[in-house]
């Protein structure tokens, strides 16, 4: 199976990415953005970085770049597709998934560890793990506070398409293990298909195994689901 | 400032005319301190930069360092390079130190490599002035933002607070790039007929005159005056920029490289000139700008940032501009190298100009030469500044007395000792997922895969042991980096420095100086690493008078694979101390340039340091990686009092008792801050008596437990905390700036 890692100006995991799913036996292609999609595509990761810079708001004008129309195509059509950091901040503003992600409640960047609950084991992006399991991934980020109307939140709830909260180590959310303000500690989420998610910590720097490290592997062998 | 009448004199005498307004501009950028090294060169010959590990050693844009392999690694090489950006940052923090960061990793790409990893070593007054806390604050943010953006992790640094860096800080930034060996390019132009390209952000009027603005003392008004001379960086097109250099070096389109930097396109193109021993004529008019009428003064020694210019085959040129548009870039063929023999020359039309065809010498019959001098005498014919020195003086013991627990939880929470967690939280220090051993620890840990190798990096310096003394302060500087990589089981491999000095017209601040110089040189020499390059910044005086002299050092060890031992304490070992001659009562512990006198004042001799070091250093980084070894910390800022509190946490304490004959030597004895000692937590402290027999004395502090509390008792007193007063005394900094 063949993943497809897209390059925007300014991506900065997009071989962090390419390295981490490798590593699990995926191959892994790169594909700069205004080359388009390849026909056969098996699978999509907006890597994390800075596209365009983040001078607008944080993944807006990657959103309106020609290749999410095709994203949002293939997605359609049923092929799986994960946002990390920068790629939840565009999957969010292209409409792929619901909210949005904006600047941390402590208005600066963020890398750190965090702890994570694990909301809904019942998709292809966690099903490695158990409904409550607690998992530690790196976040890196000044604007991953996610954002949404209370409204539509209940219903990201009640149709349990909540992936991940931040939680302390022992699985309990927090506001003091919420790190950067989002509301109900969402780290990330699904889109109307569970087959299209995002999330803002960062599976692919958690999998390779020879940083001790490997808590992400079971979000991207979610491609395999 | 402008060209002085002795400098001036010799152009006219070399060149046989009075120099254009151009080149009496260009003459002045780079015979200023800041290019020429005028005040440093003649000092500089100190340092050993000779190793079989060094491929190409100082003088280029970055140096470059084969790496050993292990495995089933490939031979691979590093580039090193370090760089200050100290006055523009007092004048405009965040765009200041963030363009240092862009400057840095230029650097490494006009080498052929790819940045993986930075270390910022930042240097502030006093952290309870509100104008140290808006410049910390900025600066970090500034680095943030443009580190960050890039996508290179910042993995290690320093941060240290004094009070003779009030009116000017120091921001001194090194990266590391990986390359394989026959992708390296160099600054020297190889043959007369290819083109030079520029690639990157136009160039506008940003920046004018950085340069010599780096070679005076900051003035009074400098943070209003001085702030044209500050440069706007632009991570996005920096991060393009090294996209498309890899893209240009996979289908090896490119002769020679350099970045454009101090002097902008008029330093980065004549040196790259001079280097190969050629000429070259470029026409000014092809540079893309970003603003109208230029003059042509102005187009050369813009020091907009996120620019190269490359040595490019006549038949490479069009793929060049192609790959530079993929990248949303700017590409100008500005002009071709020429004879060797020929001069340096540069044309200008003005906006009556309009743009024709490619190959150039089409438009030049309109054109004014506004540059025509030896590129050779441009770079290197600045004199060198011979300048009277005072030998700094000795400090002698006069101690104040403090309690001991008063002392230890006034420096644990001293700003210059606690936790750097609100700095380095604000870098992206994982990116590129080579990040083994993170931030906080002695060491940043680096997998180098490729080579099957770890790539420790430590960087920093210590202002209050240079101040106290010069001399031994940076033999200390240098040691206590490679203990850092040493107690990470990783062996010193080679260095680069950012020599910081004040005013060197001042014979008390240049003795001060050439003692930095010599100090650091002599240490890297006696623990055989070479120092592969380097930078020096002068002038950092200001009207509250000079900076301490500050040698940053950014030095990388190796070793095979890519773990090492914690910093914290598992609990369940004895904890030695290595290297402690004064636990052992063989050297008199020194208080000199510690904390404890920052803290309570009073001065002291600096600590002597050991006259060899090499074998203790090789077996630190032997026993580090030893099974028996569950926790590793270098002792030094702060003392051993410290390192012990840094080593405690909510899961694991220790319990220690140290005797002395003197009582006043117990707070000597826990804060002196002699660099070169290491404290193991280990299952078999025999196996380490028996690594250091001979080599260095091994001292038996106690016993690491599983409660969360550290004891340390001297003789009949004992300094008892628990992991939450310790963590609550090292949080200053993030308290304090939320």
């Amino acid at each position: 199976m063949t993943i497809t890692v897209i390059q925007f100006g300014g991506s900065n995991c997009d071989r962090d990415s390419v390295q981490a799913l490798e590593s699990l036996g995926f191959d892994a292609d790169l594909v700069w953005h205004e080359d388009g999609l390849p026909e056969d595509v098996e699978g999509v990761v907006l890597p994390g970085g800075f596209s365009y810079g983040d001078y607008l708001r944080a993944g807006a004008m990657a959103a309106r770049s020609p290749i999410m129309a095709e994203i949002r195509e293939a997605a359609s059509e049923g092929t799986p597709v994960l946002g990390i950091c920068n790629g939840a901040q565009i999957g969010c503003e292209s409409s792929l998934t619901p909210g949005a992600f904006t600047t941390n409640e402590s208005a600066r960047f963020q890398c750190e560890h965090v702890h994570l609950r694990v909301e809904n084991a019942d998709t292809p992006w966690t099903s490695q793990y158990e409904d409550g399991e607690v998992v530690e991934l790196p976040i890196a980020h000044g604007e991953g506070r996610y954002e949404i109307t209370d409204e539509r939140l209940d219903e990201l709830e009640a149709e349990d398409r909540i992936l991940f909260k931040y939680c302390d180590e022992d699985g309990t959310v927090t506001p003091e293990a919420n790190p950067n303000g989002s509301k109900h500690s969402v780290a990330g989420v699904t889109g109307e298909a569970e087959h299209v998610a995002v999330m803002m910590p960062h599976p692919e720097r958690a999998t390779l195994s020879d940083l001790g490290r490997t808590d992400g592997r079971g979000v991207l062998t979610g491609f395999a689901d | 400032m402008s060209l002085s009448d002795a400098d001036h004199e010799l152009v006219v005498e070399e060149i046989g005319r009075e120099p254009t307004r151009a080149e009496a501009a260009l003459f002045e950028n780079l015979w200023s301190e800041h290019c020429a090294y005028r005040s440093s060169r003649p000092l500089l010959s100190a340092f050993d930069s000779e190793g079989e590990q060094v491929v190409i050693g100082p003088g280029d844009d970055a140096a470059v360092v084969s790496l050993p392999s292990h495995g089933d690694g490939e031979e691979m090489y590093i580039t090193m390079g370090v760089e200050s950006h100290n006055h523009p940052s007092y004048v405009d923090p965040f765009d200041g130190a963030a363009t240092g960061v862009g400057g840095i990793v230029r650097d490494t790409l006009s080498m052929g490599a790819y940045p993986i990893a930075l270390a910022d070593c930042l240097y502030f007054g006093d952290f309870d002035r509100e104008h140290s806390r808006y410049l910390f604050e900025g600066v970090v943010e500034g680095i943030s933002h443009y580190g960050n953006c890039i996508g290179v992790p910042t993995v290690t640094g320093s941060v240290a607070f004094h009070d003779d860096y009030e009116g000017n800080p120091l921001v001194n930034v090194s990266c590391i790039g990986l390359l394989e060996p026959e992708r390296t390019i160099t600054a020297e132009a190889q043959e007369p007929g290819n083109k030079l390209v520029l690639v990157g952000n136009a160039t506008g009027r940003d920046g004018l005159g950085g340069a010599s603005f780096a070679s005076e003392d900051l003035a009074e008004d400098a943070e209003t005056e001085d702030r044209p001379a500050v440069q706007v960086g632009d991570p996005y097109s920096e991060k393009l920029l090294v996209e498309c250099n890899e893209a240009l070096l996979d289908e090896d389109l490119v002769e020679s490289a350099r970045d454009l930097g101090a002097a902008g396109l008029g330093g980065a193109s004549s040196e790259l000139v001079a280097k190969g021993g050629l000429g070259a004529r470029i026409e000014l008019d092809r540079v893309h700008q970003r603003e109208p009428n230029m003059n042509a003064m102005e187009i050369l020694l813009a020091e907009s940032q996120e620019r190269m210019v490359y040595e490019v085959a006549p038949e490479n040129v069009d793929r060049v501009a192609e790959l530079a548009e993929r990248f949303d870039l700017g590409c100008s063929v500005i002009g071709e190298l020429t004879e060797p023999g020929t001069n340096y020359v540069c044309t200008f039309e003005g906006s009556e100009a309009t743009a024709s065809d490619e190959s150039s010498g089409q438009r030049s019959r309109d054109a004014e030469t506004v540059v025509d001098v030896d590129a050779a005498f441009l770079g290197d014919g600045a004199p060198m500044n011979d300048l009277p020195s005072n030998a700094p003086p000795k400090q002698e013991r006069d101690l104040p007395t403090a309690s001991l627990d008063e002392a230890f939880e006034q420096i644990v929470a001293s700003p210059n000792c606690a936790s750097k967690r609100w700095v380095y939280r604000q870098y992206d220090h994982e990116v590129q997922v080579r990040t083994s051993v993170l931030p906080g620890d002695d060491a940043a840990l680096l997998a180098i895969r490729e080579a099957g190798t770890g790539l420790a990096f430590s960087a920093g310096a210590d202002p209050n042991w240079t101040d106290a003394a010069p001399y031994e302060g940076a033999r200390a500087v240098a040691l206590e980096n490679a203990t850092n990589v040493a107690a990470k089981g990783a062996m010193p491999h080679a260095a680069v420095d950012c020599l910081n000095g004040g005013n060197p017209e001042k014979p008390d601040v240049y003795g001060g100086f050439k003692d930095i110089v010599d100090g650091l040189a002599d240490m890297c020499s006696d623990l055989d690493v070479p120092v592969v390059g380097g930078n020096v910044s002068l002038y950092n005086d200001s009207e509250d008078g000079p900076i301490p002299p500050t040698p940053t050092l950014a030095l990388v060890g190796v070793k095979e694979g890519y773990d090492a031992p914690p910093l914290s304490l598992s609990g369940e070992g004895t904890l030695v101390v290595v290297g402690d001659t004064a636990l052992e009562g063989e050297t008199d512990p020194r208080l000199g340039g510690s904390e404890y006198t920052a803290q309570f004042g009073g001065t002291d001799r600096f600590p002597a340091l050991p006259a060899e070091s090499t074998a203790a250093i090789e077996t630190i980084a032997e026993v580090a990686d030893a099974d028996h070894v569950l926790a590793s910390h270098d002792v030094s800022h702060g003392g051993l009092a410290v390192t012990l509190a840094e080593m405690v946490h909510e899961d694991a304490g220790a319990s220690v008792e140290l005797n002395t004959v003197d009582r006043g030597t117990r707070k000597r004895l826990l804060f002196n801050e002699r660099p070169g000692r290491v404290v193991f937590e280990t299952t078999d402290p025999a196996a380490v008596r028996e690594a250091f027999d001979g080599v260095a004395p091994v001292t038996e502090l106690g016993e690491a437990n599983s409660s969360n509390h550290l004891d340390i008792t001297v003789n009949d007193e004992t300094l008892a905390y628990d992991a939450a007063d310790i963590a609550d005394l090292r949080s200053v900094i993030e308290d304090e700036l939320a």
